[in-house]
């Protein structure tokens, strides 16, 4: 045992691959067998992880969730800022100008609404629970946009460990709901045409929220909603800790 | 090579951490100013530069894209060291945000959807291409 904790220790970073790719596993088995694909793997790996962080704030009243536990160090690593900056950049890779083009101006005026709409109501309602500093509010707001522009705004404008964490429920909580509430609301808002799709897309955000909900709705729709989606998170990490970060220190101060 | 995709993607990255760090000093604000969304559109200007000029390979976009595809992973391992413990403590507005803003986004998707002409359903546009699985980009 101590051989192995050991080994653990001295290579944190790769322990921290074999422990996440494990639970990436398991959250895509239970995807497929319990839920049918209808809630992503991603999804579920998520609340894993934010439910691991629990159990082990718990346990060991640290602040820092799992990598409180030293066997669990490397998790620090991999999840810190520099690599988390680092793959989401790259994620923009993948984005097609050309495709892009086609969504013109109504994929535009989706994304910005996107943006704008669920940031205000998270930062409308942080306020109402109690949140006075610019910084906490942008970083819940951003948090209603997505699960990714949440933290990213807050680790940006140094926000503390609980209140990103509030941003990341948030926003993983928005995902799972439209994943589950697509196919429900589909008839009722249009959803049956490319057109319909790029705007659900560029509003909805969360790419494995839009997929999810439109692969279970219409899967030829798929391709139409992620076109828009996947710019949803760069525009966010954009504007949210910039200009929308000033809109906000400009009205609550400080 | 492939290390010149990860070099590229480290490159951008840092541009972007600089320029938002500069940014926010030009503001007066002590934060990264978008410092990622800055990096996310240089990557892609890269991107249409590359491809112009004929220098987008393989391995080159294996190394940036590596990272693309481990973005979930990362994002698990962020979630893990989180202070969920006082977050939870707040429950509530996570269940109320979380509600409110997809029901003002579905709402906004009806009513953009409604406005303008409206375009030919997936069936329609299926039944135009006599059976064949509609493409992108032939039908938009």
């Amino acid at each position: 045992m101590e051989v192995l904790t050991h080994a653990f220790l001295a290579n944190g970073l790769l322990a921290a691959f074999a422990i996440v790719g494990l639970v990436m596993w398991l959250s895509n088995a239970i995807s497929k067998r319990l839920f049918f694909g209808r809630i992503h793997g991603s999804a579920i790996a998520i609340v894993i992880g934010l439910a691991a962080a629990f159990a082990a704030g718990l346990w060991t009243g640290g602040e820092k969730g799992v990598v409180d536990i030293p066997l669990f160090a490397g998790i620090g690593l991999m999840g810190g800022a520099m690599l988390r900056d680092f793959a989401i950049v790259a994620t923009a890779f993948e984005v097609d100008v050309s495709q892009a083009r086609k969504a013109g101006a109504i994929g535009a005026v989706a994304l910005t609404l996107g943006t704008i709409l669920p940031f205000i109501v998270g930062s409308v309602l942080a306020v109402a629970f109690g949140y006075t500093d610019a910084v906490s509010i942008t970083t819940i707001g951003a948090g209603a946009v997505t699960y990714i522009v949440g933290p990213v705004t807050g680790a940006a404008l140094g926000a503390n460990s609980a209140v990103i964490a509030l941003s990341i429920a948030t926003g993983v909580f928005k995902a799972v709901l439209v994943m589950i509430g697509t196919p429900i609301v589909a008839k009722m808002i249009g959803l049956d045409n490319p057109r319909s799709a790029m705007v659900f897309g560029g509003l909805m955000g969360t790419v494995s929220g839009v997929s999810g909900g439109l692969a279970a709705t219409d899967r030829r729709l798929v391709p139409y909603g992620a076109l828009t989606a996947t710019f949803h998170t760069g525009l966010g990490c954009l504007v949210a800790p910039s200009v929308l970060y000033l809109i906000v220190r400009a009205i609550a101060g400080g | 090579m492939v290390i010149s995709g990860v070099a590229l993607l480290a490159i951008c990255t840092l541009m972007g951490a600089f320029l938002g760090d500069l940014l926010g000093v030009a503001l007066g604000v002590k934060a990264n100013v978008g410092g990622v969304g800055i990096a996310m559109f240089l990557l892609i200007a890269m991107r249409l530069w590359l491809t112009r000029r004929g220098l987008l390979t393989a391995p080159v976009k294996f190394g940036v894209e590596f990272w693309g595809a481990l973005y979930i992973p990362i994002v698990v391992a962020m979630a893990a060291q989180q202070n969920v413990v006082v977050a939870a403590r707040s429950g509530p507005l996570v269940l109320i945000a979380g509600i409110a803003a997809v029901l003002v986004c579905f709402g906004t998707v009806a009513l953009i959807s409604r406005i303008g002409t409206k375009g030919e359903t997936m069936d329609e546009i299926e039944a135009r291409a006599g059976g064949q699985l509609a493409r992108l980009g032939e039908t938009v």
